[in-house]
């Protein structure tokens, strides 16, 4: 097709160009960093890397319902990667980037998935948001043996060689999070109300489990409203009847403004009733208005007022690149740590061959990452904290509560 | 009389018509393209079934569905679940609590496949299925609507607010569905690998042979006197019914052949895509179709088709060169088709190619031909007047 011929086309012009100064340069250090490794020996697979160049794709909703959420991790691929080549690239070679637009719309993802493997041959892909859109552009990545970095924290019960999960599985996210709930606030007993999707479902059965198993504590509702759904009245007057220690959440999306708004002005506000969600970020809170939220509770592993000093960096230099008023949310950290884990994963293998990079990455260590000290574990998920982030009225939260570091477990037991 | 193949092909034009697009489908885009490409092209093909029965059901009905996403849908979830219960015998999915049963069921805690799954273990119920239970369901609606002569806006508004329901019924039962995850992770089919290049090229060419078998089915359709009446039921539905016609059987059962064509098409849309989703049951993807038929010219069987690689092939270039511009060219495209070419695509063709001097000359013969059966046509109109 006539794009791709002149994205080719201009591929060439530009290997030309950079392969003219090479030579013109007496000496350089990436040019001198990329001869240690020289093409034919860290591709093998005929992937789209150059002696000067390699190409990854960054697959998000650029457009539709999603765009909203996947922006920010578009902005921290965009800004890792840019950090990446200020510093010389991956094995001396710059990233190029070939973006593709995931549409919230699952299928195309499916089909952007393929394009950017078997016609770009990109090295890897940072990408996918929801559950959804992942597990339809999984099979791609399995057959053509790509490698995906997926950002967003999720339900678990999955692991695939082709994948690293950047974000929290769900064990991670939930049960540091009601341990620490219950005896704060010596709750017992617990309303559950989320999506009615895999995550919020997945969730709840954890946390189910938790709360009647290890907490002693009681469930006394679980309630789950169709995605986009914006009629919260007969389950907040279920919750007033029913006068839970605490609402658990997990609703996404759109709902998510009108379920804190309708709860507002229900009167259940922060000083009437606790509640603890798991799916609101700095991100959600700029639709769902600060003064909504002030005085709930999340449970992320990152929030933008993280004080250490990464985390300062990495907040100045977000804003630099995408203007003061940006903010950042547990996601946008997770994919931020993409294009990091996959250059340590390179550089430790020698080779950008899909193959050899991932078994190179598990037991890496980042310490650089903004949420502080990360570990890859054997099942591709990270090791990370839980913290716990008291909403204020200005839209950022305090950090009230952090646990240790968690190792991932995608398929926990006595959980399922 | 006209002969059979006369019907099947439409004259010398239609013959024509029919040879250029054979010859896009199956020998230029498959010499053109690398196979990525061409799997897209056959995904689009497979929307092109709806675009088809669109043509039949509303620019030759006058009955608009804004609903044949649903029989996409069940079409191409029939084809999944049997996929799915292939791909998940009890050594791929052994880390579960119930090895044997898919991934989805597995996570709703549910330890056994339910009875309705059970048909889709087989290929040929699996194919049975895929042909009838939409007709089936089409049937119920139709008979259920028509019946009380619910006709226009009424039931365009009903049909879409079916498909609403059945892709939130789709999502709320994933333990028995897969939710909004749809089905994934399709593999194989009779331990036949649908993934692999080959495959691909297969797929392709029995979607390709599929789509013109539809073609000539629909043509058919329209060129005997069923489409006479189709035709003047969708223009002056009382006068048909006063010269003793029962129009609702003849809505109905062009209800059900749209649906059996559309479920054709999500069937051959989870072979060559590899996973089913609500996302193609609902509003949106049923009122895309609509659009693909409106660009394509909804009176033009082959322009459906045209209109729908039209379309998708400019969603994928806009797409991937302006990953953030991409839905204003979009909106833009519509918006100029239906401003200036209300006929669609084959309403350009009407206007313009006929001019090209070779065309004219191969085309005059046929007019001729056409006038006369005009004539009769009219004829026979008048009786029919005569008789109300």
């Amino acid at each position: 097709m006539s794009t791709n011929d002149r994205r080719r086309f201009m591929t060439k012009v530009g290997a030309l160009t950079g392969a003219l100064l090479a030579v013109s340069m007496v000496s350089g250090m990436g040019s001198a960093f990329a001869e240690d490794f020289p093409t034919a020996k860290v591709n093998t697979t005929k992937l789209a890397v150059t002696d000067k160049t390699v190409k990854v794709g960054i697959l998000h909703s650029a457009t539709g319902t999603m765009a909203i959420s996947e922006t920010g991790s578009i902005q921290a691929e965009k800004l890792a990667i840019a950090q990446i080549n200020e510093m010389g690239g991956v094995l001396g070679r710059k990233i190029e980037i070939i973006q593709e637009d995931g549409a919230s719309d699952w299928p195309t993802f499916a089909e952007k998935s393929k394009k950017l493997l078997e016609n770009d041959k990109v090295a890897a892909v940072f990408g996918c948001w929801t559950s959804a859109s992942r597990k339809a552009a999984l099979p791609v990545f399995e057959k053509d043996n790509g490698l995906l970095f997926y950002p967003t924290f999720y339900e678990g019960l999955e692991q695939s060689k082709n994948v690293f999960y950047t974000g929290q599985e769900a064990t991670q996210q939930i049960l540091a999070g009601l341990d620490w709930i219950a005896k704060e606030k010596k709750a017992k007993t617990f309303y559950l109300i989320g999506s009615d999707y895999i995550w919020p479902r997945t969730s709840m059965k954890i946390a189910r489990k938790h709360i009647e198993q290890h907490l002693g504590g009681k469930v006394v509702g679980e309630e789950y409203i169709a995605l986009g759904d914006t009629q919260f009245g007969s389950v907040i007057n279920k919750i007033k009847l029913k006068k839970p220690d605490i609402i658990y959440a997990a609703v996404v999306g759109g709902s998510n403004v009108a379920w804190f708004k309708q709860l507002n002005a229900a009167g259940l506000n922060s000083s009437k009733q606790t509640m603890l969600t798991i799916s609101v970020t700095e991100d959600e809170v700029l639709g769902i208005g600060g003064e909504n939220l002030a005085g709930f509770y999340s449970a992320m592993k990152y929030f933008q007022t993280l004080k250490n000093p990464n985390n300062e960096k990495f907040v100045a230099d977000f804003k630099k690149m995408w203007g003061p008023k940006a903010v950042i949310g547990d996601v946008t950290q997770a994919a931020y740590l993409g294009p990091w884990l996959w250059k340590a994963a390179v550089e430790r293998a020698g080779s950008f061959d899909v193959d050899k990079a991932v078994v190179a990455l598990p037991g890496y260590e980042l310490k650089t990452a903004p949420e502080g000290y990360v570990k890859v574990d054997p099942n591709h998920h990270l090791w990370s904290k839980l913290r716990i982030g008291k909403w204020r009225a200005d839209g950022q939260a305090d950090v009230v509560y952090e646990s240790e570091l968690i190792k991932p477990d995608p398929f926990p037991k006595g959980y399922q | 009389m006209k002969t059979l193949s006369d019907k099947l092909l439409g004259g010398k034009q239609g013959v024509l018509g029919l040879a250029l697009l054979a010859l896009l489908i199956m020998v230029i885009l498959p010499l053109g393209l690398d196979i990525f490409r061409l799997n897209l092209v056959g995904k689009y093909l497979t929307y092109a079934f709806v675009a088809l029965s669109l043509v039949l059901l509303w620019g030759n009905g006058g009955i608009l569905s804004l609903g044949q996403g649903m029989f996409f849908g069940l079409g191409g979830y029939c084809m999944a679940m049997f996929l799915k219960l292939e791909a998940s015998d009890p050594i791929s999915t052994k880390i579960q609590t119930t090895p044997g049963i898919p991934d989805f069921m597995d996570w709703n805690q549910l330890t056994a496949i339910p009875w309705f799954w059970e048909p889709f273990k087989s290929l040929p119920l699996t194919i049975l299925a895929i042909l009838i239970v939409p007709t089936i369901f089409a049937y119920i609606i139709g008979f259920a609507m028509f019946k009380r002569r619910v006709g226009g806006v009424y039931f365009a508004i009903i049909t879409q607010a079916i498909a609403l329901i059945l892709s939130i019924l789709i999502v709320g039962q994933q333990g028995f569905t897969g939710g909004v995850n749809g089905i994934t992770d399709l593999k194989t089919m009779l331990g036949w690998d649908i993934r692999t290049d080959s495959a691909k090229y297969i797929l392709y060419y029995v979607n390709a042979i599929l789509l013109f078998g539809c073609i000539f089915l629909s043509r058919y359709i329209l060129t005997s006197k069923f489409g006479m009446l189709l035709l003047a039921m969708r223009d002056k539905e009382e006068r048909v019914r006063f010269s003793g016609y029962d129009v609702s059987d003849f809505k109905i059962f062009t209800f059900c052949v749209a649906a059996m064509i559309s479920a054709i098409g999500g069937a051959m849309f989870t072979l060559q895509v590899g996973f089913m989703s609500p996302s193609f049951v609902g509003i949106v993807p049923s009122i895309e179709m609509v659009i693909f038929a409106a660009v394509g010219g909804r009176m033009s069987l082959i322009g459906a088709v045209y209109g729908t690689l039209l379309v998708n092939y400019g969603k994928t270039v806009f797409s991937e060169t302006y990953p953030e511009l991409w839905l204003f060219l979009m909106g833009g495209l519509f918006i100029a088709v239906v401003m200036f070419f209300p006929d669609g695509l084959a309403g350009i063709y009407q206007k313009h190619a006929r001019k090209i001097p070779f065309l004219k000359r191969w085309v005059a013969e046929e007019k001729q031909k056409q006038t006369d059966a005009h004539a009769s046509h009219g004829k026979a109109s008048t009786t029919l007047g005569a008789e109300a």
